[in-house]
C-alpha cells in the first residue's frame, strides 16, 4: 500500500484520507486497548467466549404454557430468570447463563457435564401452595413417634376410619392409615429426590421444611402462589407510628387469593391451640418454607406473617414468597447435550467453511480487479481485525458466546462485506468510463457509491435487527453475528476503502491506468485519458460508431453526452448533438 | 487487457448493448409464475422434510466413532426402546447420528449408555437432545412475526428513501416471490427443513432486498437525473439502470454465493455440520433467485407500475413523437407489450 508521503501543497482528498485513516487507527488501538485491559485487569480473553454448541455443554429451552389468547409479560419472565438464576446457583453450578428468548422462551444454558440433580431443579416447574397443616413432627424422630408431639387427638382418630369423606382442607380424616404409615416413615433427607415430595392439589401431601428439621402433614392446596400479588418485608409499626423492631413479611392476596384466605383464616383461627392444625403453610417446589399459625381472622387478603424473623429472613421469605413460584409454569421444550467433541470438530468446520470462501472471494476479487482488488482483501482484513475484537470484547462485557450459527453469519458477511466494495469500484469505473480522471473519479464514484451503500446497508440492518429481536434460538446468534459486520462493514469502508483508493489514484501505478490496476479507463473504454490527455475512444470502430450514431444518439446517457462533447473539442469525434 | 466482463460492462454501461429486462417483461412473468405455481404445488407433491425439531423427538450423535456404521446404533435403539423408530445417518467421517420418537428421560439416559458401548467410545462423546413437538411450531411463528414485520419496516423504510412507494411494492412482490420458490427448491430437494433452513430462508430477505436497494438506486438516479428532458422513454430508461448495473449484480451475488458455496460444501457432508449446511442451501438459493428477480421482476414491475402515471404517459409519448419524426427506427427501442 502506498504511504502517503508528505508533499505540500496537498489536495484536500489526500488530507481527507489521512484524517480518515487516523480515525480508524484510532478506533483500532481503541478496541485493542480495552480488549487488553479486559484481559490484564478483568476476566477478558483474546478469543471470544464459545457457545455450547461449539464447547459442549447442555442446553434446555423453556417454554411458558400458556392457555389460548394468553401473553408472558416481560415482568414475567425476568422473574422467571431470576428464580431459575437462583435454583441454578445453589447447585453450585458456575458459568450458567440464563435468558430469555424471543419474548417468551428462557433459555438455560451450561458448559460442561450437567448432573442429573441440577437438571431437575431447573426443569421442574415451581409451584407454591397454601396448604394447612394437619400433622406436623420432628424430621429426626424414627417411626413412630410418641404421643407427647402436638398432634391433636382427633388427629390419630379419623385416621383409623378413613371411610368418612373430609369436609374441609383441614378435616383430619384426610389422614388414611396409609397416609399416617407414610408420614410416620417419611425421610426428610429423601426430599429432593423428584417424586418423593409431590401431591395433586386437592390430595394431602406429606413433606419437610427447607431445612429439612420439620416434617409435616398438609392438606389439599387452598390458596396457590399465583394469587398472591406481593409480599414485602417490614417491621411491625405501633400505633404512634414508632417501629417495634420485630420483622414481619406482609402479604397482599388478590380477589380470588383475598376469598379463599379469609375462608381458611377463619377456621384455622377458630381452631386456634389446636397446634399445628391452627398453621398454614407456604409449600415451595413441594418444601414448606413457613408454617405460621392463626392468629387472627384476616379478611382483607392482607395477611402479616411474623415470629422470630430478622431483617434478612423476613426479606428471604418475602422474595421467596413473591418470585419463589414461577410467575407462570415452564415445560421443557428443547434439551440438548452436546459433547466437547462435535463441538470442536462444528467449529473447525465453520472455521475451514470460513477459510475456504475468503480464498474463493479473493481469488474471484483479484480476476476481477486486479490491483484493485487488494485493497478488497485489505477491507476485508480490517473488517476482520475490527470483528474480532468487538466479538471478543462483547463476549467479556456482555457475555456473548459465538455459536455455530453465529459463524455461519461471519462466513456470509464475507460475502456480503465485499458487496460494498464492489458497488464502490463500479461506480469509480461508471465514473471513469464517463471519462473523469482518476481522482475526480474517486470522489465522485464515492459520493454516489456512498449513498447506495448506505441505504442497502441500511435494508440489511433492518432484517438483522428485526430478526435478533423477533426469532428464537440459533436465529439470534446468526442476526447478531451479520448485523455487525454489516455495521463494521459500512465503517471500515468510509475509513478504510475509500481513503486508501484516494491515496492510491495519487500514485502512477493507478493513474496512468496500468492494465492490471483495475481501472485502466482504456478497458473501461473511456473517452477520456490521463491529465487532459484526450483521447478516441477505442472500443467501438468509427465504422461502428457510424453505423450505429444514430441509435446511439437516442440512447445516450448524460455520461455519453459529455463524453461526445469532450470528443467534438478535440475534432476526432462525430456524434454531436443534432 | 481488458477481462471479457469490464468489455461487457462498458458496453451495457453505454447502452451499446443491451438486454431488454423490461420490454420482456411478459415473458420473465410468465417464468416467474410458473416458477412460484411449481413451488407451491412442490410441497404437495413431495412435502416438506421437516427436521426432528419440527416432529418432535430424541436425537443422538456419537462423535470420534472409528467404525463409523449403522447397525450397532440400530440395535442399540431396539435393545432400549423397541417400539422407537430409528433414523441412523452417517454424519461426516466419524459420526453416528440417531433419531428417535421422543424418549423418556429414563431410556434417553439408558440409550446414552447402550450407544457409547455400542461404538466403544466414551459416554461423553455421545451429544444427545431431546426437542419438544411444539419447538418447531414456535420457531415458525416467530419466523412468520418476524417476516412480517421485516416487511412491513422494509416497505415503509424504502418507501421514504426513494420517495415512492411503488418501488416498495416491487421490491416487497420480488421479495415474496423469492421466499416462495426458495422454499419450493426446498421441498424439491428434500432437504430437511430446520430452524437452520428458516434462518437461511429469512436471511434472503435482507439479501434479495440488498440486491434490489443497489439496482433501484440506479434506477431513481437515472430516471430522476435525466427528468423531463430525458430522451428515453420510461421504460427505457430503467432498462439501461439494470442493464448498467447488471455486471455489478453479477459481481456481488458471485462474491456472496461463493462462501456460502464453500459452508455448503464443507457442511454438506465433508465434515458434518448440519447448522452449517442447513443455513447455506437456503441461503445459496436464495442469492440466485433474489438476483434473478431484481433484474428480471423488481425493474419491470416498477417500470409497469410507474407507466401509467399520466406525467409519465406524457414524458414517453413526446419522446416516442420526436424519435418517430427523427425517423428512427422503432423496432430498435425498447417495447412494451
Amino acid at each position: 500500500m502506498a504511504a502517503p508521503t508528505k508533499r505540500s501543497s496537498r489536495p484536500t482528498p489526500v488530507r481527507k484520507a489521512v484524517r480518515s485513516l487516523t480515525w480508524l487507527g484510532v478506533l483500532i488501538v481503541a478496541l485493542f486497548g480495552i480488549n487488553a485491559a479486559g484481559v490484564i485487569w478483568g476476566d477478558g480473553s483474546w478469543t471470544p467466549k464459545l457457545a455450547l454448541d461449539l464447547e459442549g455443554g447442555t442446553q434446555i429451552i423453556l417454554a411458558p404454557q400458556l392457555a389460548e389468547g394468553e401473553t408472558v409479560t416481560q415482568e414475567q419472565l425476568t422473574q422467571a430468570v431470576s428464580i431459575i438464576r437462583q435454583r441454578v446457583d445453589a447447585s453450585g453450578v458456575s458459568e450458567a447463563e440464563i435468558n430469555t428468548q424471543g419474548g417468551e422462551n428462557i433459555v438455560v444454558a451450561i458448559p460442561g457435564e450437567l448432573d442429573e440433580q441440577t437438571r431437575n431443579r431447573i426443569e421442574s416447574s415451581a409451584k407454591l401452595e397454601l396448604r394447612p397443616v394437619l400433622l406436623a413432627d420432628a424430621a429426626t424422630n424414627q417411626a413412630i413417634t410418641p404421643s407427647d408431639e402436638p398432634v391433636d387427638g382427633e388427629a390419630d382418630e379419623p385416621a383409623a376410619t378413613p371411610t368418612v369423606e373430609p369436609t374441609d382442607a383441614s378435616d383430619p380424616n384426610w389422614v388414611t392409615p396409609a397416609l399416617q404409615e407414610e408420614f410416620d416413615t417419611f425421610d426428610c433427607s429423601t426430599l429432593d429426590d423428584t417424586e418423593a415430595n409431590v401431591a395433586p392439589s386437592d390430595e394431602p401431601l406429606v413433606t419437610c421444611d427447607s431445612s429439612r428439621t420439620i416434617k409435616y402433614l398438609l392438606g389439599p392446596v387452598e390458596v396457590s402462589g399465583e394469587d398472591i400479588v406481593d409480599a414485602t418485608n417490614g417491621m411491625v409499626q405501633t400505633q404512634t407510628g414508632g417501629v417495634t423492631g420485630q420483622w414481619v413479611v406482609n402479604i397482599v392476596f388478590n380477589d380470588r387469593g383475598t376469598e379463599a384466605f379469609s375462608e381458611v383464616s377463619q377456621r384455622l383461627f377458630a381452631m386456634n391451640g389446636q397446634t399445628p392444625r391452627d398453621q398454614f403453610a407456604f409449600v415451595l417446589d413441594g418444601a414448606v418454607l413457613s408454617a405460621p399459625q392463626m392468629n387472627a381472622v384476616i379478611t382483607d387478603g392482607r395477611p402479616q406473617i411474623s415470629g422470630g424473623f430478622d431483617q434478612e429472613s423476613s426479606k428471604a421469605l418475602a422474595d421467596q414468597l413473591k418470585f419463589g413460584a414461577l410467575p407462570i409454569s415452564f415445560e421443557v421444550q428443547s434439551s440438548e447435550t452436546i459433547s466437547a467433541t462435535l463441538g470442536t470438530s462444528q467449529l473447525q468446520s465453520g472455521l475451514i467453511a470460513g477459510l475456504i470462501g475468503l480464498i474463493l472471494v479473493v481469488i474471484y476479487t483479484l480476476f476481477q480487479y486486479r490491483a484493485l482488488g487488494s485493497v478488497t482483501i485489505a477491507s476485508l482484513v480490517i473488517v476482520g481485525i475490527v470483528t474480532y475484537l468487538t466479538i471478543t470484547i462483547l463476549s467479556w462485557r456482555e457475555g456473548y458466546r459465538l455459536s455455530l450459527a453465529g459463524i455461519a453469519g461471519l462466513i456470509v458477511a464475507i460475502g456480503f462485506t465485499a458487496d460494498s466494495f464492489i458497488v464502490y469500484f463500479e461506480r469509480v469505473r461508471d465514473e471513469l468510463r464517463d471519462g473523469r480522471a482518476l481522482v475526480g473519479a474517486v470522489e465522485a464514484g464515492w459520493k454516489r457509491a456512498l449513498r447506495t451503500i448506505l441505504s442497502s446497508k441500511g435494508m440489511n440492518l433492518l432484517a438483522a435487527v428485526v430478526l435478533f429481536i423477533l426469532a428464537v434460538g440459533s436465529v439470534r446468534g446468526f442476526a447478531f453475528t451479520l448485523g455487525l459486520t454489516t455495521v463494521i462493514d459500512v465503517i471500515v469502508v468510509i475509513l478504510f476503502t475509500h481513503p486508501m483508493l484516494q491515496l492510491l489514484a495519487q500514485t502512477r501505478f493507478y493513474s496512468s491506468g496500468h492494465p492490471w490496476s483495475g481501472l485502466d479507463p482504456q478497458a473501461l473504454g473511456a473517452v477520456y485519458r490521463g491529465r487532459a490527455e484526450f483521447r478516441k475512444p477505442v472500443a467501438a470502430s468509427s465504422k461502428k460508431i457510424a453505423s450505429s450514431s444514430r441509435e446511439a444518439q437516442k440512447r445516450q446517457t448524460i455520461a455519453e453526452r459529455k463524453a461526445a462533447q469532450a470528443e467534438a473539442t478535440v475534432g476526432a469525434g462525430e456524434g454531436k448533438e443534432s | 487487457m481488458a477481462n471479457r466482463l469490464t468489455t461487457f460492462g462498458n458496453d451495457l454501461y453505454t447502452g451499446k448493448r443491451s438486454f431488454n429486462f423490461v420490454g420482456g417483461r411478459r415473458k420473465w412473468y410468465t417464468i416467474a409464475a410458473v416458477l412460484i405455481i411449481l413451488s407451491l404445488l412442490m410441497p404437495f407433491a413431495r412435502g416438506f422434510n421437516f427436521g426432528i425439531e419440527f416432529r418432535g423427538g430424541s436425537q443422538f450423535q456419537i462423535s470420534g466413532v472409528e467404525n463409523a456404521i449403522q447397525q450397532p446404533a440400530v440395535d442399540a435403539v431396539a435393545e432400549v426402546a423397541p417400539d422407537a423408530v430409528a433414523r441412523v445417518t452417517i454424519v461426516g467421517e466419524d459420526g453416528v447420528r440417531v433419531q428417535t420418537d421422543q424418549l423418556e428421560q429414563a431410556e434417553s439416559r439408558e440409550l446414552t449408555t447402550a450407544l457409547a458401548d455400542a461404538y466403544g467410545v466414551p459416554e461423553s462423546e455421545v451429544t444427545s437432545s431431546f426437542i419438544g413437538a411444539t419447538w418447531g411450531a414456535d420457531v415458525t411463528r416467530q419466523a412468520l412475526l418476524g417476516l412480517l414485520v421485516f416487511l412491513l419496516l422494509a416497505a415503509i423504510v424504502m418507501a421514504l428513501y426513494f420517495r415512492t412507494w411503488k418501488m416498495s411494492l416491487a421490491a416487497i412482490l420480488s421479495l415474496l416471490g423469492d421466499l416462495i420458490v426458495t422454499a419450493g427448491v426446498y421441498a424439491a430437494v428434500g432437504f430437511e427443513v430446520t430452524p437452520a433452513a428458516m434462518i437461511g430462508i429469512l436471511t434472503i430477505l435482507s439479501y434479495s432486498l440488498y440486491d434490489t436497494v443497489v439496482v433501484f438506486d440506479k434506477i431513481r438516479e437515472n430516471t430522476s437525473e435525466e427528468g423531463e428532458e430525458s430522451r428515453r422513454t420510461f421504460p427505457e430508461a430503467v432498462n439501461l439502470a439494470v442493464n448498467q448495473t447488471l455486471v455489478r449484480s453479477i459481481n456481488t451475488s458471485v462474491v456472496a454465493a461463493l462462501p456460502v458455496a464453500a459452508i455448503l460444501f464443507i457442511g454438506a457432508g465433508v465434515l458434518g455440520a448440519d447448522t452449517l449446511r442447513d443455513i447455506s442451501l437456503a441461503l445459496l438459493i436464495g442469492i440466485i433467485v433474489g438476483t434473478w428477480s431484481t433484474v428480471f421482476i423488481a425493474a419491470p414491475l416498477y417500470s409497469q407500475l410507474r407507466e401509467g402515471e399520466p406525467a409519465i404517459k406524457r414524458h414517453d409519448q413526446k419522446v416516442l413523437k420526436e424519435r418517430e419524426r427523427a425517423g428512427g427506427s422503432a423496432a430498435e427501442a425498447v417495447t412494451v407489450g
